[in-house]
């Protein structure tokens, strides 16, 4: 549906608002305010201001609470306020987690890192090269094969788990660490990012001269394709990366061995074992847990958009 | 190489010359794309046949996970035929039904009401505001649920207090609220995401339209309903597609919140449905009848969808 419908003029808009990855922020932030002298009038702008910061709150309140929380014993949660501090047991509450339930928590955050790390390094790898030949190289069949690949993201992944259960077992891949990154590391749209990416900011002109001075396809791609493409390999890492690390189906489908449990599966866990597990730990897990996450967003938050871009001109 | 082996007419070099090429070129082809085609067709294109062959059959098994050295039976379309007659599947499905109506339609226009204010207000204070509309989706989706449900604990829960201030006590987990409160999870932490697509399409409109629009007297909200809108529709239709997907596909918010609430049975979405007939049933011939609905529904309505969202122009 994507690939038939893309117009011709779609790869280049997405690419122009793809482009500005790797441009500072301020530089493309420059419209909207003074540019508009005409704006909205003083007296709705009051309102409107007021709504947005009440949204704001909505959003930001549960985080809020948790970073609170986290530093409450598990009596004090119950004995205060939720939104204000009353004591602070944050170090308490680390150690609590660190070393509950056998001391699992670090390998599952280590575990979860690696799934994460190793699918996005995975999914930027073999779907930029894809991405790339898609772009650049003309051969029969590239329409199918991008239409083919581009009507996977519309496959729901219930569909797809369970069967992938039941294929890796008769493989013997089941609860490992391949029955999660295999399946991390195929991601359509760092295919179409990549895609979509590389027609624009690739030029032929210059790979026919690479060609020309004897230069072999593999080391083109390597030397000069995968440094232009920069901003898109990290937005598209991101993505997957984010991706990998929010995959709970995939883990609890695949995964028995609490050993191998990414963070998040670990700390359901907790959470559905009321008989053991006490509410200040899984809170104070599942901030440690959404730390990395919050900060990778944070810092590259430009990454993101580009991404977002991507994904909105995309029809 | 041209002065060895010049060939006699400058029009068989060229086919010389493009022959080679073309042997390059395929070599390079399978190069880049084969890598990703392989993965592809293991982790999506594979599980969807072997999912539709195990829709046929019934594993007459005692062996946990009905696997390994079993008597597997063709059956037709039984198992499908048990899904369809099934009604936990069917309240399933009516619920998610429900919560797509109400929980999708108002997601999207929260994001777009959001897109369209932050585009029209003065730049210093987008960035703040995108950031923390944006940041819950840095919270993954189990995390996300573990945290609301204990938004939802009575004892718990600093809302309570603010409820129960203008006269509310509402049973948040009991079975009437509990799939709104769902849906307030899973808007908490996608409507920033969707802004954001949205704002992104935004970016793309020329600023020259604003103008003339300005000049010719058309009011701010005149130029967002008439201008903006229908150039986000691209936009609009990605993340309704999306939406749509992800509706169907509604696990864990519901299997997190299973935990605490009565409310929650374990059939309660289609997708539970399914993953109870594979782990908890052993029958992964139900379960595949049954992901396979899914995805014949989900597929269905994101056409539907699309259909009645895109002009004939744009198909």
């Amino acid at each position: 549906m994507i690939s038939k419908t893309a117009p011709q003029d779609t790869p280049v808009r997405t690419a122009q608002s793809t482009r500005d990855a790797g441009a500072p922020v301020s530089r493309r932030r420059r419209r909207g305010g003074s540019a508009r002298p005409i704006g909205v009038r003083r007296s709705s702008r009051f309102v409107l201001n007021g709504v947005l910061i009440l949204t704001a709150l909505y959003f930001l309140l549960p985080v809020w609470w948790l970073l609170v929380s986290s530093s409450k014993t598990n009596s004090g949660l119950f004995a205060s306020n939720g939104f204000l501090f009353s004591g602070f047991h944050l170090v308490a509450n680390i150690q609590d987690v660190l070393s509950f339930g056998g001391g699992l928590f670090g390998r599952w955050m280590l575990n979860s890192l690696i799934y994460s790390g190793l699918s996005g390094l995975g999914a930027t790898v073999f779907g930029s090269a894809c991405g790339y030949a898609l772009a650049k190289f003309e051969f029969r069949g590239r329409g199918l094969i991008f239409g083919f690949i581009m009507s996977g993201v519309l496959v729901p992944s219930a569909l797809l788990t369970v069967p992938l259960y039941l294929m890796f077992s008769k493989i013997h891949l089941v609860d490992t660490y391949w029955a999660v990154i295999i399946p991390g590391v195929v991601s359509p749209f760092a295919v179409y990012l990549s895609r979509v990416y590389a027609l624009d900011a690739i030029p032929d002109s210059l790979l026919e001269a690479a060609r020309i001075d004897g230069a072999k396809e593999l080391q083109i791609f390597l030397k000069i394709v995968v440094p232009m493409m920069r901003p898109a390999l990290v937005t598209v890492f991101l993505f997957s990366f984010v991706s990998a690390w929010n995959n709970f189906f995939l883990a609890l489908v695949m995964l028995s061995n609490q050993k191998l449990y990414p963070v998040t599966l670990g700390l359901y866990q907790w959470f559905s074992d009321k008989n053991q597990t006490t509410y200040n730990v899984v809170i104070t897990g599942s901030l440690l847990s959404v730390l990395p996450l919050v900060v990778a967003f944070l810092a590259l938050g430009r990454f993101w958009r580009a991404g977002l871009s991507a994904g909105g001109v995309k029809g | 190489m041209s002065a060895l082996t010049r060939p006699a007419t400058p029009s068989a070099r060229a086919r010389g010359r493009s022959s080679a090429r073309k042997k390059r070129q395929r070599g390079a082809v399978a190069l880049f794309v084969g890598p990703f085609l392989v993965l592809f067709l293991l982790v999506f294109a594979a599980p969807i046949v072997y999912s539709a062959v195990q829709s046929l059959y019934a594993e007459r098994a005692s062996g946990p996970l009905g696997l390994g050295g079993l008597a597997s039976k063709f059956v037709g379309f039984a198992n499908f035929q048990t899904v369809l007659h099934s009604g936990d599947y069917w309240h399933g499905m009516e619920r998610v039904f429900l919560f797509g109506i109400v929980q999708v339609p108002f997601m999207l226009f929260a994001a777009l009401a959001l897109a369209l204010a932050l585009d029209s207000i003065a730049a210093r204070g987008v960035a703040a505001f995108r950031t923390a509309y944006f940041l819950p989706y840095a919270i993954p989706g189990v995390v996300a649920a573990l945290l609301w449900a204990y938004l939802y604990i009575p004892q718990l829960s600093p809302y309570t207090g603010v409820l129960s201030s203008i006269g509310l006590h509402p049973n948040l987990l009991g079975p009437g609220l509990v799939l709104w409160s769902i849906a307030n999870i899973t808007t908490w932490s996608y409507t920033g995401y969707n802004m954001l697509i949205i704002l992104a399409s935004l970016k793309t409109i020329p600023q020259e339209l604003f103008e003339a629009a300005r000049i010719d007297g058309a009011s701010e909200w005149k130029i967002a309903w008439r201008i903006k809108v229908p150039a986000v529709r691209r936009a609009l239709v990605l993340t309704g597609v999306l939406s749509i997907i992800g509706t169907l596909q509604l696990f864990t918010e519901p299997t997190v919140l299973q935990g605490i609430s009565f409310g929650v049975t374990s059939t309660y979405t289609p997708t539970m449905y399914t993953f109870n007939a594979a782990f908890a049933n052993s029958d992964s011939g139900l379960a595949s009848a049954g992901s396979i609905i899914i995805a014949l529904i989900a597929g269905a309505l994101s056409v539907a969808y699309y259909r009645l969202t895109t002009g004939k122009a744009d198909r």
